[in-house]
């Protein structure tokens, strides 16, 4: 399978005679990561925001009034341990393991579904005492950027219902693996997102 | 004489939207409107009369080509160019009338839609499609690679910014567009002061183009990072792939500020938040602030990529190597950084402080060093070059001349108290079409000039491109120094009429130079008819006309789908310029499959539900915003089930297409 190359300096090639195609998918996880990238500048944008005007209170509540740290505590160890359980789901695809995979991804996804049930509760609750986000900027602010998180949960868990579909009609194809670890970065991102918000609005919140 | 309708009753089948909603008592707009319904009809008659729908579907509009993504947004860009430029036309001629008590002819209402509209389009669907469509065409082809990272996204981005395109014209025709200036500025664009749904139409055409333009960054980031040829060293790229990659890196680092900067004004708007009203704790400055962090970068965006062009061109003109390759792309890395740290240069009035201010003003100044320190560059290239004033040389050499202007009063502006006098004064709209116009404008032109043989197998006419070129230069300068002059008077920006009779023989003189350059648009529209017509005799069969230096010109014009029968190997900055120094020779046989990826009509799809959910979310059809919401979720799950998305082109197509490129080269010969 050699081509006939004709160059004045034998030494020198100037063409790739025998290249292989690139394997599929060879650029998705480094896209993927610039993805979350330009996704954690959103989030840097409601952070600035938050910093911002998350003390114009308007007469209104302040974070203390309003934030129940056990619950956010509580909702917080929902979204840790949904970590944890997907890099169960990770160690499992790398031994092949589909069946236990698609058992970590559904744990993963139950914890996902808690820590969102908890902080619409929490919302419902915000709004129902009259410090909904149009009370004042730091309400709106707060709803905004921990409701971001929560919209950005909410896609994790469609993405990996799809997934595990996707998972029982083809298995551990090199394309699902993939998938698996681009919803992996995305969900671990959340995590370090979320321990952001933590930080910084809810236990510096009720410092203040 | 209209007064904006009071914002209309929301009813549940079509929300906003009722009869009242069409301008029917704007004669310009029912003029234009018949002018686009008859002229559509004509195209989309012509186009089923010779059966194009079939051809137009598969192989443009599910393309995944990216040179044809790169054509398409190249029309994109020139359609929404005519449009962008007929609001010009109307404001230079409403201000050249409206003295000595003449209203000229354009109400409020209206004037302000067209100052707003003009902004925004060229901006947005003039710059970007144009500098996206060229950086999709010729970065691949540089590099040595197939196709883009991310096919298909490459489809999707592209038909995203052109449903970003489609909604802001509907807004011509349906309703009303913003009146608030491009960046719509809070208090003014919240609900209380912008009740109508001209600053919906404005937020939701950039945020759907704005989901294309970061994926489209970040599809040519990976590309530049992962697909280069071998041998390919970052320091052997190209200088316009260089430039590219630092413009695309822009655009991954600020189209999310401005998505999220729009979300939060939308979430004024819609939900009854505080974020920039004037109650409640809210803070228009921080609207300011945010939409300008975005849109410094923004600026830098648009004229890196022609940095690159014009170091392209200078060095295959001037037959020499680039002058300084290595401080050229230190000079664009420079930039890329500074472009985020200059941001409150465009409201030293806000009133931060002398500290503040000092500190924006001399990053800005400083940003002129790697720019003036690439000009430099450009000009020892030409130095003691064999330089050939063809058209790309000639609209690089205006550039130099023209941008240098423009980079002084830059200059001027970033000092803080030069700014007090000259905020907002007709010297900043001078200022800023001297840079766009001068270094992105006359870089696009340069680059369809230079790049048009390759993408089309044939040169420009050149009489008609000098015409265009000498229309567009003086008419630039016709157009433009009275705004400096009545700056530096103390007019401002966006005046609809005007008191003192002393001041309108300059802005007749600036409509006599809009006219001007209306003629260069005009020369420009002959030049690509009469090319087209006279192909044959322009033909150009070596596929390297200008004697380049770079891949590109290494394959045939235009270049077959896969472009590189084998992968090039690299082994000096100027790749092509070495091979063809070194005596290379085509490789002949040995052909092999070539993977390559399938057309999908996947992205105009998605596309589609969402300039539907767009528009309704403008009209407040909550069923319809509802419907195309989970229509577009389903649309793009489904699409994740097709795994099947590549193809192999068979060694013997590969051969066929190859024997006849080398007949053909042994017939120029």
């Amino acid at each position: 399978m050699s081509a006939k190359t004709i160059t004045a300096d034998e030494a020198v090639q100037f063409y790739d005679l025998d290249e292989h195609a690139h394997p599929e998918g060879h650029s998705t996880m480094l896209g993927f990561w610039i993805y979350l990238m330009s996704d954690c500048l959103i989030f840097a944008i409601l952070f600035a925001c938050y910093a911002v005007l998350g003390g114009s209170y308007a007469a209104g509540p302040a974070p203390k009034d309003l934030f129940d740290l056990k619950l956010i505590a509580l909702n917080t160890a929902m979204l840790l341990f949904s970590s944890i359980t997907y890099g169960f789901a990770v160690l499992q695809m790398q031994q092949g393991r589909v069946k236990g995979v698609q058992l970590w991804l559904a744990v993963t996804g139950l914890f996902g579904l808690a820590f969102l049930g908890i902080e619409l509760y929490e919302f419902h609750h915000l709004i129902e005492i009259g410090a909904g986000p149009q009370r004042s900027a730091f309400l709106s602010s707060f709803f905004t950027l921990v409701g971001t998180h929560g919209l950005h949960v909410t896609f994790g868990i469609v993405w990996l219902v799809t997934l595990m579909v996707q998972l029982s009609k083809h298995g551990l194809i090199a394309a699902n693996k993939r998938r698996v670890m681009c919803l992996s970065m995305f969900w671990h991102f959340l995590d370090v997102v979320w321990i952001g918000v933590f930080t910084f609005v809810y236990l510096m919140g009720v410092l203040r | 004489m209209t007064i904006p309708h009071p914002a209309p009753e929301t009813g549940p089948i079509l929300g906003k939207l009722s009869m009242e909603a069409l301008p029917l008592h704007e004669p310009i707009l029912v003029v234009t409107f018949i002018g686009v319904v008859l002229g559509g009809i004509a195209v989309l008659g012509l186009i089923t009369k010779y059966r194009l729908w079939g051809y137009l579907w598969k192989e443009w509009f599910t393309t995944v080509d990216h040179k044809r993504i790169g054509i398409m947004y190249m029309i994109l860009g020139l359609i929404m160019f005519l449009r962008g430029f007929a609001d010009a036309i109307m404001m230079r001629l409403q201000q050249a009338m409206a003295f000595g008590g003449s209203e000229g002819y354009l109400t409020p209402h209206h004037y302000d839609q067209v100052f707003t509209a003009h902004g925004v389009i060229m901006i947005f669907f003039v710059a970007m499609p144009f500098i996206t469509g060229i950086m999709n065409y010729i970065v691949p082809l540089q590099i040595g690679a197939r196709d883009v990272s991310f096919p298909f996204l490459n489809n999707f981005s592209f038909w995203m910014t052109t449903s970003g395109a489609v909604l802001t014209m509907i807004s011509l025709f349906v309703g009303e567009y913003a009146q608030t200036g491009w960046l719509a500025y809070p208090p003014l664009s919240g609900i209380a002061y912008s009740p109508n749904v001209g600053v919906d139409y404005y937020i939701w055409g950039l945020q759907i183009a704005g989901v294309g333009t970061t994926l489209s960054g970040i599809n040519l980031i990976v590309t530049i990072l992962k697909l280069r040829a071998p041998g390919m060293g970052l320091m052997k790229m190209p200088v316009f792939t260089w430039t590219s990659l630092c413009s695309n890196i822009l655009i991954v680092a600020s189209f999310p500020i401005l998505t999220a900067t729009l979300v939060l004004l939308s979430l004024d708007r819609y939900v009854g938040t505080n974020f920039f009203t004037n109650d409640l704790g809210g803070s228009p400055m921080m609207y300011v602030n945010l939409i300008w962090i975005w849109g410094h970068p923004e600026v830098y965006i648009l004229v890196l990529p022609l940095f690159g062009v014009f170091s392209e061109v200078t060095s295959t003109f001037s037959g020499k190597r680039l002058f300084g390759y290595t401080s050229m792309v230190y000079a664009t890395v420079c930039i890329t950084i500074l472009s985020y740290i200059v941001w409150l240069h465009h409201f030293f009035t806000m009133g931060s402080g002398a500290s503040v201010n000092s500190f924006f003003g001399i990053t800005t100044m400083v940003i002129s060093i790697p720019t003036g320190a690439k000009l430099f560059n450009w000009l020892f290239t030409m130095y003691r070059g064999r330089i050939r004033f063809e058209l790309p040389m000639m609209w690089t050499v205006a550039f130099m001349l023209t941008f240098v202007i423009g980079g002084m009063t830059g200059v001027l502006l970033a000092v803080p108290p030069a700014d007090f006098v000259l905020h907002n004064s007709l010297f900043l709209i001078a200022h800023f079409h001297n840079v766009i116009i001068g270094g992105v404008l006359f870089g696009l032109f340069a680059a369809i000039n230079y790049w048009w043989p390759k993408a089309f197998g044939f040169k420009l006419d050149v009489f008609w491109g000098k015409i265009s070129f000498w229309c567009w230069v003086v008419g630039f300068w016709v157009a433009f120094t009275p705004l400096y002059i009545l700056g530096l008077m103390g007019v401002t920006r966006r005046m609809r009429v005007f008191d003192d009779p002393s001041l309108q023989i300059w802005f007749v003189i600036a409509g006599v130079g809009a006219a001007i350059i209306a003629a260069g648009i005009g020369a420009m529209l002959v030049q690509f008819a009469v090319s087209i017509w006279r192909r044959k005799e322009l033909r150009e069969e070596s596929g390297d006309p200008w004697d380049g230096r770079t891949l590109e010109w290494a394959t045939s014009s235009p270049p077959p789908d896969y472009n590189f029968a084998f992968t090039p190997v690299i082994h000096d900055l100027d790749a092509w310029y070495d091979m063809k120094k070194r005596g290379h020779q085509r490789p002949v046989d040995g052909y092999r499959d070539i993977h390559m990826p399938s057309n999908t009509g996947a992205g105009m799809i998605l596309s589609g539900i969402c300039l539907v959910m767009g528009f309704a979310l403008v009209w407040h059809i909550w069923w319809l915003v509802a419907a195309s919401f989970v229509a577009v979720i389903a649309a793009a799950i489904i699409h994740t089930f097709n795994y099947k998305r590549d193809f192999d082109i068979p060694a013997a197509t590969v051969t066929a297409v190859e024997e006849a490129r080398t007949r053909q080269l042994a017939a120029g010969a």
